[in-house]
């Protein structure tokens, strides 16, 4: 079973999403973004539930799943109310909050 | 049994599971790639269903068909759709200028801290080779071969993961009514954030905005 | 999917003989199973839009295709040629890469789904619809995942992108506003869609889609009833599964995605030519395909008596008798129902189909646990019709009292 492939894998795309949150300023990009890092930890997840030969890995992924989904549905409600407060979802310009 | 035994029994791999995760893997990177290069948020979302369906399939290669079922239905389904739901209802789907940093400098030093440490991780395993990752696998709990891997996965949830599976659960119906409540419109109706005119942001050109409403209404 | 399939095939012990041992002879077996799913998906869908203008002709008292062919058989073919010939037109304004490339998603998605739609083969006397062919036993079904359900909701969620980029790249706002409408409708048809799969899969207890086809074969209640999933599940989730999937087709009443009246022509009011004879197709294979989905949930699939003959062929006849009963019905729906209006669509879904369909699959599982304990089924059964109106009374309070604080929101201009 390939395992170290699907390990670094994950690492590298652990690193895009991670990139894609920092530099990305439109909101929903940034969402998009914590998706691909979600999906890393699912890959590394699944590689190692194959490699030791449980289910378990494949549950633990299970439940990463609906936290994603969580996650985009409560973003996505936030980034409505950005918009409709500021008509822009640019995360970089909400400040008001920095001393 | 032939070679290609999913889960459990000899640790081997084939020819097969070697050409589908090289290709698989591929077009997961170039996926998500596009995701943060994309300058449209729409093409971004489009290769995140890209990158999205290609780990399914390397959940298939890895023998997880339930998960890579579950990976299609609730990222492509549902998760990307929503995405793109918002991003059209609003009218966000502008191009973003790249170029233009908040602060300076960020981005070369983001990309070359990136590569550094992947060109970092690839030594590793050029050194030690590629099998870092070693171990015994559990023989008590093993994967069983005469169950379909839903069973098993299914088994676990309702026995082991009793708790975490009913918190899944109330933490999904928190989100929905969190994501309801916020994004009703408030108490106090105020009129300020809405468009000009309906078309305003169905514009697909960010430059047009101003200018093309006023042209609309005089029609 | 090949990949899928031999892993099914081990780990489960169960699934298609033919790919235990794979050989030159199981491959051609494979490639002349996809080739005639596809020319008869073709042939289906062509004689479907034939068949759909021919009867709702008829319902409406007028003559319809009369010319090419025989009883105007060949009118697709015609059309299919005209379209071809005409101008290809891409919009200053649209997306062009996207443009081009969204009437194939929304084709790819209804071949695949065919794939694990079992067609033929003897189902009786515990055949379990294994033929063979060149020696070699086999399903008439190109492929038994274990998971056929799931990948059933699986490519019906893929098939939205064709219709949803086809109206936003067209960079026109009718189009984008047919996009919104069908992302919208889709997440909330889903719902209820898999809700009542999922009755189904309770009931028969297996994922894979000919293992659910083999005990609907099975024998029924009281030896006269055929043992098929509308019966088994109650009726209620065939009904809501009626529902959702003319909507998940966008079809009459529910095809507020392309209303005339309201949108133009909804997403591929920008498209000509062959790319809007994609969307034309797709629709209708759509429509083919979502029917044989239903034979294989609700009636049982290619079970059926075998006359005479070989079994294998009454399979298919039994099929196909089955997939044109639906034809008939989403054509009937067509050619009868008025569209619903855009917030009706909504609170079908969210209110109604959604909350009903969770609730029985409660109540099915609530009776077969009553039946594996030995309990009373008679007083579970009033339990649960006393739980039932309850929780439907709380539901009606809930709705009523949001629309009253929506009322108070709301402001007046």
């Amino acid at each position: 079973m390939l395992l170290n492939q699907f390990l670094l894998l994950g690492a590298v795309l652990f690193c895009i999403g991670v990139y894609g949150v920092l530099v990305r300023r439109n909101g929903v990009m940034v969402l998009m973004s914590i998706e691909l890092i979600l999906n890393a930890v699912n890959i590394n997840l699944v590689a190692f539930g194959t490699h030791l030969q449980q289910a378990t890995g494949q549950a633990f992924a299970l439940f990463v799943i609906p936290i994603a989904a969580a996650e985009v549905a409560v973003g996505l409600a936030i980034v409505l109310m950005i918009y409709r407060n500021r008509r822009s979802i640019d995360v970089d310009s909400l400040d008001e909050m920095k001393g | 049994m032939p070679e290609a035994v999913l889960l459990g029994g000899e640790q081997t791999t084939t020819a097969v599971e070697w050409v589908v995760f090289i290709i698989a893997a591929t077009t997961t990177l170039l996926g998500s790639f596009g995701v943060i290069m994309a300058r449209n948020p729409v093409h971004a979302a489009l290769s995140l269903v890209g990158s999205l369906f290609s780990v399914a399939v390397l959940f298939l290669n890895q023998g997880a068909e339930f998960l890579a079922a579950v990976q299609v239905i609730v990222y492509t389904g549902a998760i990307v759709i929503l995405i793109l739901f918002v991003l059209m209802l609003l009218g966000i789907d502008t191009e973003e200028d790249l170029e233009d940093e908040p602060l300076r400098g960020q981005m070369p030093v983001a990309v070359g801290i990136g590569v550094l440490l992947t060109a970092s991780v690839f030594a590793l395993t050029q050194l030690v080779g590629f099998d870092v990752v070693t171990g015994t696998p559990e023989v008590t709990a093993a994967i069983r071969d005469d169950m379909p891997n839903i069973n098993q996965i299914g088994r676990l949830l309702f026995t082991d993961f009793v708790v975490a599976t009913q918190l899944a659960g109330v933490m999904l119906t928190v989100a929905v009514v969190g994501a309801v409540v916020m994004a009703r419109r408030p108490r106090e109706y105020q009129p300020i954030p809405e468009p000009e005119s309906m078309d305003a942001p169905l514009s697909l050109d960010p430059t047009d905005q101003g200018a093309d409403n006023g042209a609309e209404v005089a029609d | 999917m090949s990949l899928l399939v031999t892993g099914s095939a081990i780990v489960a012990q169960q699934g298609d003989p033919l790919l235990f041992d794979v050989d030159l002879t199981a491959v051609g077996i494979v490639v002349g199973k996809v080739l005639v799913i596809f020319a008869f998906l073709l042939v289906a869908t062509m004689f479907m839009v034939w068949f759909e203008r021919k009867l709702i002709s008829d319902m409406q008292n007028r003559i319809g295709p009369n010319l090419a062919g025989p009883f105007g058989i060949l009118q697709t073919l015609a059309d299919g040629i005209k379209f071809f010939f005409k101008e290809d037109l891409i919009p200053d304004r649209a997306q062009r890469r996207v443009f081009i490339l969204a009437p194939f998603l929304s084709f790819v998605p209804a071949f695949l789904l065919f794939v694990v739609i079992p067609f033929g083969g003897d189902f009786n006397d515990g055949n379990a619809g294994v033929v063979t062919i060149f020696g070699r036993e086999t399903f008439l079904q190109v492929a038994d995942p274990p998971i056929g359900v799931l990948f059933i909701l699986a490519m019906s969620s893929l098939a939205v992108y064709g219709a949803m980029l086809a109206g936003w790249s067209s960079g026109s706002k009718y189009p984008l506003l047919g996009s919104v409408r069908q992302s919208a409708q889709m997440i909330s048809y889903e719902a209820a869609m898999g809700l009542a799969i999922i009755a189904v899969v309770v009931k028969t207890g297996s994922l894979s889609t000919h293992d659910i086809v083999v005990t609907q074969a099975g024998e029924g209640l009281g030896g006269i009833l055929p043992n098929w999933g509308v019966l088994l599940t109650l009726g209620v989730p065939f009904v809501i599964f009626v529902i959702a999937a003319t909507a998940e087709l966008n079809r009459p009443p529910f095809d507020l995605v392309e209303a005339e009246q309201e949108l133009v022509g909804g997403f591929h009011t920008e498209y000509s030519s062959i790319r809007f004879a994609l969307f034309f197709l797709a629709e209708f294979m759509n429509t083919v395909t979502m029917s044989a989905i239903f034979v294989t949930l609700f009636l049982g699939g290619p079970a059926g008596p075998v006359l005479f003959g070989p079994g294998w062929l009454w399979g298919i006849i039994w099929f196909a008798l089955k997939v044109f009963v639906f034809l008939f019905m989403f054509v009937w729906f067509r050619a009868t129902l008025p569209r619903l209006r855009y917030d009706q669509l909504m609170d079908l879904g969210w209110k109604v189909l959604i909350p009903l369909s969770l609730g029985w699959i409660l109540l099915l599982v609530a009776l077969d646990l009553a039946q594996d304990q030995n309990w009373n089924l008679f007083a579970v059964g009033i339990g649960a019709a006393v739980v039932f109106f309850c929780a439907a009374m709380l539901l009606r309070a809930a709705v009523r009292s949001g629309q009253a604080t929506r009322h108070t929101l709301e402001v007046p201009d």
